[in-house]
């Protein structure tokens, strides 16, 4: 049997609050991230290589446009990484109160973004 | 009549339990390695150092499986959200798979310098 209940859906016209952005750039932020596994690993690799292949390491990740897609990744991962812990207190049941999962969310926007521009600016 | 899909989730509790525990892996990796890398001189040798420890190595490569198993289950929640014609879901999934096994492979050849 289906039930036809009302949907609403318009994706133009809904206004997410601040707890449903944070869970929806989790969601973006992961998939980011996903796709972004084999350059994060080649980073890792670079860093590891001998001195001479170092220095190509060097000179690709000091490119801007690099730079400007590793601050990207670094947002990804602060976001995920915030927003994630965020979820395991509420799966146990922390902060599930709506003005508290209203706070938290905005601290995590606020931290993220504070903890990429203070690293960004420290590794640029 | 139960409407079973080649490409369901079957397994959910514990997909849902190894989100969990995976995350809070790679969390306490994460806080360790910052706060190693900040009582660490930040040279290209001291970091080569640092990853040439048997146990870094170890405690790394574990830590990279648990993001392998928790990116299979969020990717794979992701496709069964917004994917629904099975055919492509299933490649999607397929592609998933190797993407991961074949970033798996890789990182194993980079954390043991092979």
């Amino acid at each position: 049997m289906q039930k036809q209940r009302p949907k609403h859906l318009d994706l133009a016209t809904i206004r997410l609050p601040i707890p449903g952005i944070v869970s929806i750039l989790h969601r973006v932020s992961g998939v980011a991230l996903f796709f972004s596994l084999p350059l994060l690993i080649y980073l890792l690799h670079g860093s590891l290589s001998s001195a001479e292949s170092f220095e190509t390491y060097r000179a690709v990740v000091a490119h801007p446009l690099m730079k400007i897609i590793l601050i990207g990744l670094l947002w990804a991962y602060m976001h995920h990484f915030c927003a994630g812990i965020r979820f395991l207190f509420l799966d146990i049941h922390k902060g599930l109160e709506l003005q508290t999962a209203r706070a938290t969310a905005k601290t995590v926007v606020v931290v993220s973004l504070a903890l990429t521009l203070i690293l960004g600016v420290a590794l640029w | 009549m139960v409407n079973r899909s080649v490409i369901g989730a079957h397994y959910g509790l514990r997909d849902w339990v190894m989100q969990r525990v995976t995350a809070t892996i790679m969390v306490i990796y994460t806080v360790a390695l910052a706060l190693f890398l900040l009582t660490m001189p930040s040279s290209y040798a001291g970091w080569k150092d640092f990853f040439a420890q048997t146990w870094v190595q170890v405690l790394t490569q574990t830590t990279l499986l648990a993001v392998f198993l928790h990116v299979w289950v969020g990717i794979r929640d992701v496709w069964m959200d917004y994917i629904k014609p099975t055919g492509l879901r299933l490649a999607l999934h397929a592609f998933t798979i190797v993407w991961l096994v074949s970033c798996f492979i890789y990182s194993v050849k980079v954390v043991w310098g092979l």
